[in-house]
């Protein structure tokens, strides 16, 4: 067992009372207030997250653009300078490598932003793929920090902060400016389904941001969010989870995230996904609604009506202020028209419940 | 970390309550602690008969479901069905509280469990 790593702020989770647990091999935040507390902070006002550990890849040179394209599932002729896009690494079967963030300074250079659980998989996967490309590919995850700050009110006070007009920062956009005197890359992402933004600093500046937005924050009603809210606010607003909803025997087409995937481009697992698509799917990613009470969780089966197995439960919860468990779950195309009635089996039991979209929420993005 | 004299305690983090033949059972206040936000509560049926150590209910916090084993054995007399609506009155009074009632069937069990001096030892050490 390697040794658990830490990012340059577990020495403020601390002394902020966090609750610590392994996360992929990182001493991670679980939870500061409480879930609850944590999840309404962030849909009603702001929070403040820990996300240094997410991996950081470069990728620079004069062929930047046509290596990152035959990596990713996004169209790259399409993006702009300081434009981000979300994206898939495929196989060549068309399963997942990871999730990431495109981010495109020019044609010669471009960060991905990659899962902390994926980022050496991650990156040694682009190694074997460099072939003659004239590019150089520069792991930094260690070099850098990152935090995001999320909710309706992340503009007006991050704003506070630096000289910068923020609303030049478009949807799924990024700059490079200063926030309290420190240099950042800021772009208008997030993982919350709110407004708001992530913060990328050299490693040895993440504390005094971090410091800065929580103490000035925390007058305003700002709260630390750890990851258990983390995982919460992405799955109410229908975002993905590697090792959830996708993995490397999942393709984007079935976890229903076809539109990240541009197959009028060239990409590796494009092949695949194309046959997938002509071919018809033969499993979908579907919301489903719980009616009576009980909770159904990541892992658990989803059954029909004969309790005969017909898929999983991808990710599950009692979202705050909830009557009714809800949950994404991969099943058979049979059953996954909306309003079919599928059973979930929770301890031996099988519980009713519907299927619905997988909107639980309207999302609040500023576009 | 509270603890109350008097109770029982398990290594599980359950506490038993003693009241003649019957035993309240509930979950202490390191267990409603380390579980964070109880959401959902998941109780034994009435006249279940349970043996030490078997799951007695199903405590579920916002991240994940947690088995709740009976540190005692015997026949399930009441459940708490306050918890049903309101299942965060174990995290607020996590003693006031009790999960089950049952009617205990070998009370020599009890020795084996620990009192509040001893628990508090063992929530120290582990």
């Amino acid at each position: 067992m390697s040794e658990l790593k830490r990012t340059p702020l577990y020495e403020e989770h601390v002394k902020l009372g966090a609750k610590i647990v392994d996360f992929a091999g990182w001493e991670m935040p679980i939870e500061y207030s409480g879930i609850t507390d944590e999840h309404i902070t962030v849909r009603t006002n702001m929070g403040l997250f820990d996300v240094s550990h997410m991996g950081e890849i470069f990728i620079t040179g004069n062929e930047a653009h046509f290596f990152v394209q035959n990596l990713v599932s996004a169209d790259i002729d399409k993006l702009n300078e300081h434009q981000v896009v979300y994206s898939f690494l495929c196989y060549p079967h068309g399963g997942i490598v990871d999730d990431l963030l495109v981010y495109k300074y020019t044609n010669e250079k471009f960060l991905l932003v990659v899962n902390a659980s994926n980022a050496d998989k991650d990156f040694e996967w682009i190694l074997s793929n460099k072939g003659d490309y004239q590019v150089l590919v520069e792991n930094a995850s260690n070099n850098y920090g990152q935090v995001a700050l999320q909710g309706p009110n992340a503009q007006s006070f991050l704003q506070t902060l630096t000289d910068f007009n923020l609303d030049d920062i478009k949807f799924f956009h990024f700059k490079e400016i200063t926030v309290n005197g420190v240099n950042c890359i800021v772009s208008r992402t997030g993982y919350t389904g709110e407004d708001g933004f992530e913060i990328y600093t050299k490693s040895e500046d993440v504390t005094s941001i971090w410091k800065v937005l929580i103490e000035k924050g925390g007058s305003l009603g700002l709260k630390p969010i750890a990851l258990g809210a983390r995982d919460t606010l992405r799955f109410e607003a229908a975002l993905p989870l590697y090792g959830n909803e996708i993995n490397q025997d999942i393709t984007p087409l079935e976890a229903g995230l076809g539109y990240f995937v541009k197959l009028d481009t060239d990409f590796i697992g494009k092949e695949s996904l194309a046959k997938q698509k002509a071919a018809g799917l033969t499993r979908k990613s579907v919301g489903l609604r719980m009616m009576k009470k009980g909770i159904c969780r990541h892992g658990y089966p989803v059954c029909n009506e004969f309790g005969e197995e017909i898929g999983v439960i991808t990710t599950g919860y009692l979202l705050p202020e909830s009557e009714f468990s809800v949950a994404v779950a991969l099943i058979d195309v049979k059953y996954a028209n909306l309003d079919s009635v599928v059973f979930i089996k929770i301890r031996n039991r099988l519980v009713e419940a519907v299927v619905t979209t997988k909107k639980f929420m309207d999302k609040k993005y500023k576009k | 970390m509270k603890v109350i004299q008097g109770l029982y305690y398990s290594k599980e983090h359950e506490w038993v309550r003693v009241d003649g033949d019957k035993a309240y059972v509930g979950i202490t206040d390191h267990a409603q602690h380390a579980l964070g936000d109880i959401v959902f509560v998941e109780l034994p049926e009435v006249d279940t008969e349970v043996k030490k150590e078997e799951v007695l209910g199903v405590v579920e916090s916002v991240k994940a479901a947690s088995d709740m084993f009976t540190p005692i054995s015997g026949t399930v007399l009441e459940v708490n069905e306050n918890l049903d609506d309101s299942p965060e009155l174990l995290n607020q009074e996590p003693y006031e509280n009790y999960v089950a009632v049952l009617s205990m069937s070998d009370k020599s069990e009890l020795d084996e469990l620990m009192n509040s001096e001893e628990y508090i030892q063992f929530c120290e050490n582990n």
